[in-house]
């Protein structure tokens, strides 16, 4: 039943010769897998594809897995039941999702008015300040932990702040440490460069060109930014949005060590479940709705976006 | 509106925009340098203004075995993230940008999910996969979760090198009768050498000051933020300044170091 292949679509040059059953489906199957792995482009992704797969689908699999077995088993080959999910909503853990909601999307507001002047200049005045780049990226390669601890000795009793003004004026100033405004103070420094620079490449998308028809049609600087900068813009900043928004909503550091504790954010319920608790089942259940939060917002952006064009340009 | 009133407004705003800036940078640096400030204080918990100020945290960290240690662990895993990291990311770069096949577009958007997803709870859940597949804990499975995470903005770096890359100077090598593995290491690693070095970077720096994913990945073999988070939280101790003053100054060296080297090798 063996006949020679015919010509492929894929690629014509190869010497291989692929065994064909015509008729069968499974065979035509398997051929066109086999072409597919043709493709140069298809064979350099497998490596990156399989640390992703074994390192993110595996793993995110398996807390869906767990989510759905009896409280406080270890084993995953039960029967699956729905009562984590049903301990969420009666033990009052939705409360630290809507803080975590919530929190996330106050820093998110906050990001975006506080970065825009900063991206706009990286990508329009200073273009060529090399410096200035490295300068605000170079937070991110300093753990935030340690960053998180110099505002703690910042807004200390006696600290850098309230040292200052003692001596200087005399003036002591009130507790600034844990409460729930100076944790978003902690999400919102910890995340800025997560908005900053997407943000600042979406903007450096808007055309020069287009820009200075506008003005020179008399539109007025708001109209300008209204209707010609940020619609243009709009890929970078959506990405600077929900890149802040996610890593915000499952956050864990600073609501600890600058809020003291004073908001229970869900990793730390996340984190309590898994470790002190023991209680894998739920702690699953309550990663699981949040792989679901962040897959509809993230799946919901990303099918939209051409990374082409957003990537290419000089 | 006139010409010149247009210009004078554009001043005006790219001023702003400059004050702005400086602001931002101060918002950054404000706790960065409090921590340097502490780490000279010889007081035990930080008072401002600094009475007296000493070397000897500096002395206890540099003498301590245990933090030895935890520099060893942190430097081993960020060289080998670095050096995985770069090789995957060059392949996976060239599949990202330079090729053109089926699957491409669906790829490009899977291999940045883990960027958007929230590091803790990967961590966690990296750690419940390793437990199901009975794999302890340790540097090993701190490198695979960093690998995880750096791998996709490694490729991302050095995509954006590779869009700006021409096919047809392959193409011309081919012609000339080079090899496969001749046009890869003579042509295409030049042409993208400026992306897998800023990548090389990204890699090293991200996986040195990383805590979320390596809190709960490395077990008993700690890194540096790992440990200083424990300080932190729990027995409190001085040499926490001075050790994340030193891991800040090393980031700026690798940082500040890496770009003067890379503009020397581009003006030659």
């Amino acid at each position: 039943m063996n006949m020679p292949s015919k010509s492929y679509s894929v690629t014509d040059s190869s010497p291989e010769r692929l065994p064909e059953n015509r008729g069968s489906a499974l065979n035509i199957r398997v051929r066109n897998t086999l072409l597919w792995f043709r493709q140069p482009g298809a064979l350099l992704s497998l490596p990156a594809l399989l640390i992703f797969v074994a390192g993110f689908i595996g793993p995110l699999g398996l807390v869906v897995i767990y989510s759905l077995m009896p409280e406080r088993s270890f084993a995953f080959n039960q029967l699956p039941t729905l009562e984590n999910f049903v301990t969420i909503f009666q033990e009052g853990y939705y409360i630290s999702y809507a803080w975590s909601v919530w929190l996330a999307l106050v820093s998110t507001l906050i990001l975006i008015v506080i970065c825009w002047p900063v991206a706009y200049g990286l990508s329009r005045i200073f273009r060529r300040s090399m410096i200035l780049t490295l300068l605000l990226v170079l937070p991110l390669f300093v753990s935030e932990n340690v960053r998180l601890f110099g505002w703690v000795l910042t807004l200390l009793n006696h600290g850098i702040l309230d040292g200052t003004t003692r001596t200087l004026f005399g003036w002591e100033l009130p507790d600034m440490l844990y409460n729930a405004p100076v944790t978003v103070l902690g999400m919102v420094y910890v995340y800025l460069p997560f908005m900053l620079f997407p943000m600042s490449l979406g903007i450096s998308m808007v055309p020069d060109a287009c820009r200075e028809a506008a003005f020179d049609m008399g539109a007025t600087r708001w109209q300008v930014f209204k209707e010609v900068e940020l619609p243009l813009a709009m890929p970078g900043i959506m990405i600077g949005c929900l890149l802040s928004f996610v890593l915000v909503l499952g956050s864990i550091s600073e609501a600890k060590i600058l809020g003291g504790q004073s908001i229970i954010m869900i990793s730390h319920d996340i984190e309590t479940a898994f470790t002190y608790a023991q209680n894998w089942p739920l702690g699953s259940a309550l990663s699981t709705l949040l792989i679901l939060l962040t897959a509809v917002l993230v799946i919901g952006l990303l099918s939209r976006l051409n990374l082409d064009n957003l990537l290419s340009r000089k | 509106m006139s010409a010149t009133e247009t210009a004078y407004r554009n001043r005006k705003s790219e001023k702003a925009i400059r004050v702005w800036t400086v602001v931002i940078l101060l918002f950054i640096y404000l706790p960065m340098v409090a921590v340097f400030i502490a780490s000279f204080s010889k007081l035990r918990f930080f008072m401002f203004p600094v009475k007296a100020w000493s070397l000897d945290w500096y002395a206890s960290v540099f003498n301590s075995i245990e933090i030895r240690d935890y520099l060893g662990t942190s430097l081993l895993i960020a060289g080998v993230v670095t050096v995985v990291s770069v090789v995957l990311a060059i392949a996976g770069a060239l599949a990202f940008a330079r090729y053109e096949w089926k699957g491409r577009s669906l790829y490009q958007k899977l291999i940045l999910l883990p960027i958007f997803f929230p590091q803790a709870v990967l961590g966690l859940a990296i750690l419940l996969w390793s437990s199901a597949l009975d794999l302890s804990p340790g540097w090993q499975l701190a490198v695979f979760a960093h690998l995880v995470w750096i791998i996709p903005i490694v490729t991302l770096v050095i995509s954006i090198q590779v869009y700006g890359f021409d096919p047809s100077v392959e193409e011309a090598a081919y012609d000339l009768g080079a090899s496969r593995w001749q046009v890869f290491t003579e042509v295409t690693l030049p042409i993208l050498w400026p992306g897998i070095f800023s990548g090389a970077l990204f890699a090293f720096l991200l996986s040195w000051g990383n805590f979320p994913l390596s809190t709960f990945t490395t077990g008993a073999e700690q890194t540096v933020p790992v440990w200083l988070y424990a300080k932190m939280v729990a027995g409190y101790s001085p040499q926490v300044p001075a050790l994340g003053s030193l891991t800040t100054l090393l980031a700026g060296l690798v940082l500040f170091g890496g770009y003067w080297l890379g503009r020397r090798k581009a003006k030659k």
